[in-house]
């Protein structure tokens, strides 16, 4: 089976979790026996794949690529020539542009089965391939834009985008049933042409020889001898992760048990927000603010904490949950996120209530009974979520679309 | 027009700036003012452009003028910080200042050794750095103060009780028209709530004209000239026996460019005023000159900083109140555990000019707190300024675990 993957992003050159999902996806896809062309729109080097092809869609560097951002559409950069690419100052539609006339002659001579287009970034390419092949569409969803904007309206454009797409999709994929439920509700398919395919979850690709050494984050470590529990986020800092509702709690925490610190790892737009309302609250001595963290600062966030929260106020799957869980914390997450869906040993709140959530983080850091039991128990979750049993079920749906049969 | 007397008195001060300090070498680096990098967080490439800039040349012109003017006579204040990093990158600055202090035409005043709001916050902290103040003064220049001034002229009654119990003659204050009402700064005061302390009031609008207004091309007064400073003085209040122009050092030169024009301006201001039968006087030939025409009290607070002269420059913020909070909250156990470097450091962190930084006003004062911050943002300022203490206090918890 030919796929023609049409993607945004693929590891190293990722900035978030859909390059991931990508990355893993297509790679047990191609272990079953996929040939996937896969088209990113940046021009890089990809040392780690050699099972599937990988198509330039123009000179872009992905640094420039990264400045555009894949969840903020409304975003302008990059004022570089580009041979491939004519006009001064470059925004995302731009780039969308080059890569749907680059898909356009791509599928002219290239044998392709079915068309499998990630997020809005690449869904018009997707319509445009399907036009021209008559080969049928999958629109795999990772968020629309109602997530990427939290609670504000998001931008229109991005809005008919993906209306259109999902109308022209002969299946849609959506990664939760929180997605499928904001594609069924809020842009009006009919909850039988989309399926919900998790995410999957690779612990091997954190083997990387990573030990934890207790160095980076010794502060912390210093405290945790003196008791404390290390409640930890990982996240970009924007409304879509609800991080004012978790400092809220945080304030709850600490007027009941002050021996709790919260490490805020990650950067984004509501950093002087969040770095105020802690100041506010009074609880900036115990909220820690690290910056951007890549590498071993990010895994060592992780390792440092005994409890994960992920207070997304919408969020499709939330892959950073597993990653936590691989590093032995305990999680909390809002019942907005979709990966609360696939795991059964955590504690679920709503994201506004920040009563329960601070009442869940009392109860974790007061028990170090009930904080081992989670620990052990999510672990021996999360690492159940195979990429290859979701690559099946993708192989079973891109067949039954193929001979026009609903599943 | 009566005959007038002019008592200038010039801030000498430098902080020790935090290096951007992230939560990765909290527990790890205990050096904090090291930035060795080409930022405004490298305290000595800072020193030294200033001292370039402002220091050696209004030192010179303040020493030839010394020679030329028989009366000239002026005060000056230096911080604790500011003498050691002086000792330790200028060292000629220093030898300067000895000389002209050694003239006799110069009078040092009492403060805070780091340039604190100490008393504030803690009374023991701030006894200790008036302590620290007096003996560093009298090491370096052989003398004592005994004319107070608070760091940035936070003032109140209170603080006037305090000094005129440790053996001051005087203090110096902002003189603003909510305390003084229909009075004039113009004229030496007494304390309310002291027997007899001197206070010296500061003619804001004029000492104004040169340190914030001087340079700007849309004031209406500008270009300043000398003699127009002159007439200035006299026709802002014919009665007034003192003028009391209190400023930063670093006016010269530093907030107002040479190009401005303004040590040319300075040193013509002083030859047309000593012409005239006006004087300069030190603020304790003010003290032993005149007597107080009437008592002023400042119940509340009052800073010479910002359009509220209030102590909101510094903790007016959620940010500012945090730093400040677990900043003091550690000086008993830093204090006692007895580490001199801990101490130190510890103690640099109570310079006022860190908190300054945290400001988050944005109207017209914003503009002057941005121009005086070494960092991108407050909240920078605030996150570099919070893992410092952390790694304080981590200090403090390994001395804790020794005994």
């Amino acid at each position: 089976m030919n796929i023609l993957m049409l993607g945004w992003e693929l590891p190293p050159h990722n900035s978030g979790g859909l390059g991931v999902a990508c990355y893993h996806l297509s790679k047990s896809l191609a272990m079953q026996g996929a040939e996937i062309d896969f088209v990113v729109p940046y021009t890089a080097e990809h040392p780690d794949i050699d099972f599937m092809s990988i198509h330039a869609v123009s000179s872009l560097s992905p640094l420039e690529r990264n400045e555009l951002g894949v969840y903020d559409s409304s975003r302008t950069v990059t004022s570089r020539e580009l041979p491939d690419i004519p006009g001064g100052s470059k925004n995302i539609r731009d780039i969308q542009r080059r890569y749907v006339s680059f898909v356009e002659n791509f599928v002219q001579d290239s044998e392709v089965d079915v068309i499998h287009a990630h997020d809005w970034l690449t869904m018009e390419a997707g319509v445009r391939a399907k036009e021209l092949t008559g080969k049928p569409l999958i629109v795999h969803v990772h968020a629309t834009e109602f997530d990427r904007s939290g609670e504000l309206s998001g931008n229109p454009i991005v809005h008919d985008i993906e209306q259109t797409a999902l109308l022209m999709a002969d299946r849609i994929f959506a990664v939760s049933k929180i997605t499928k439920s904001i594609i069924v509700h809020r842009y009006g398919i009919p909850a039988d042409k989309v399926e919900v395919v998790y995410n999957g979850f690779d612990p091997a690709s954190l083997d990387d020889g990573y030990d934890y050494d207790q160095i980076t984050y010794r502060y912390l470590e210093s405290l945790k001898e003196e008791g404390y529990t290390v409640v930890a986020t990982v996240t970009r800092f924007t409304v879509q992760k609800g991080l004012t509702h978790l400092m809220h709690a945080a304030a709850k925490v600490l007027e009941q048990y002050d021996k709790v610190v919260f490490l805020f790892a990650g950067d984004g737009e509501q950093r002087n927000e969040l770095i105020d309302l802690a100041a506010r609250l009074g609880i900036s001595d115990k909220v820690i603010f690290t910056g951007f963290v890549r590498g071993k600062k990010w895994r060592d966030a992780y390792s440092v904490a005994d409890v994960f929260v992920m207070s997304s106020v919408s969020e499709p799957f939330g892959l950073t949950a597993l990653e936590a869980a691989h590093h032995d914390n305990a999680l909390i997450i809002s019942r907005q996120s979709g990966v609360g869906e696939v795991l059964n040993s955590i504690f679920r709140f709503d994201f506004w209530d920040a009563g329960l959530l601070a009442d869940q983080i009392i109860g974790l850091a007061t028990s170090p009974a009930l904080l081992g039991e989670m620990k052990r128990n999510i672990h021996d979750e999360y690492a159940n979520l195979s990429w290859n049993d979701i690559a099946s079920e993708c192989i079973a749906h891109y067949s039954s679309v193929r001979t026009g049969a609903l599943v | 027009m009566s005959s007038k007397t002019i008592a200038l008195y010039f801030q000498l001060h430098q902080p020790y700036r935090i290096k951007r300090y992230t939560i990765f070498d909290a527990a790890h680096d205990h050096m904090y003012f090291n930035d060795e990098g080409d930022g405004d967080t490298n305290n000595r490439l800072v020193f030294k452009r200033v001292a370039e800039k402002s220091y050696r040349p209004m030192l010179t012109l303040l020493d030839r003028l010394s020679e030329e003017h028989e009366g000239f006579r002026f005060t000056l204040s230096m911080t604790g910080t500011f003498l050691e990093q002086a000792e330790a990158w200028t060292p000629d600055v220093v030898e300067t200042l000895k000389r002209l202090v050694a003239r006799g035409n110069v009078e040092l005043l009492a403060e805070t050794y780091h340039h604190s709001l100490s008393f504030f916050y803690s009374r023991r902290e701030f006894e200790t750095e008036v302590n620290l103040h007096r003996e560093k003064i009298f090491a370096t220049f052989g003398v004592i103060p005994s004319v107070f001034r608070n760091t940035e002229l936070a003032y109140s009654d209170e603080l006037a009780t305090w000094i005129a119990g440790h053996e001051y003659k005087g203090i110096l204050a902002e003189g603003w028209d909510g305390a003084l009402d229909w009075r004039s700064p113009n004229h030496l005061y007494k304390a309310s709530g002291t027997d007899s302390l001197a206070l010296l009031l500061k003619n804001y609008k004029l000492s104004d004209d040169l340190a914030f207004r001087f340079g700007d091309r849309n004031w209406s007064g500008w270009p300043l000239t000398a003699e127009g400073y002159v007439e200035r003085i006299h026709q802002s209040d014919p009665s007034g026996q003192i003028i009391n122009l209190f400023m930063d050092f670093e006016t010269f030169g530093e907030h107002q460019w040479e190009d401005t024009g303004i040590f040319d301006f300075f040193n013509k201001f002083v030859a047309a005023w000593s012409r005239s039968d006006n004087t300069f006087a030190t603020t304790s030939d003010v003290i032993s000159q005149h007597s107080p025409v009437d008592t002023i009290s400042m119940p509340e607070v009052i800073t010479w900083a910002d359009s509220e002269r209030d102590l909101s420059a510094w903790n007016g913020n959620a940010l500012q109140q945090e730093a400040l909070k677990h900043a003091y909250a550690l000086e008993a156990e830093v204090v006692q555990s007895g580490d001199k470097e801990l101490v130190a450091d510890w103690r640099r962190l109570l310079t006022s000019d860190h908190t300054y930084y945290m400001a988050t006003k944005w109207h017209e004062d914003g503009n002057i707190h941005a121009y005086f911050s070494p960092y991108d943002s407050p909240y920078d300022a605030f996150l570099s300024y919070m893992n410092v203490i952390r790694d304080i206090r981590w200090r403090v918890m390994q001395h804790r675990k020794v005994l």
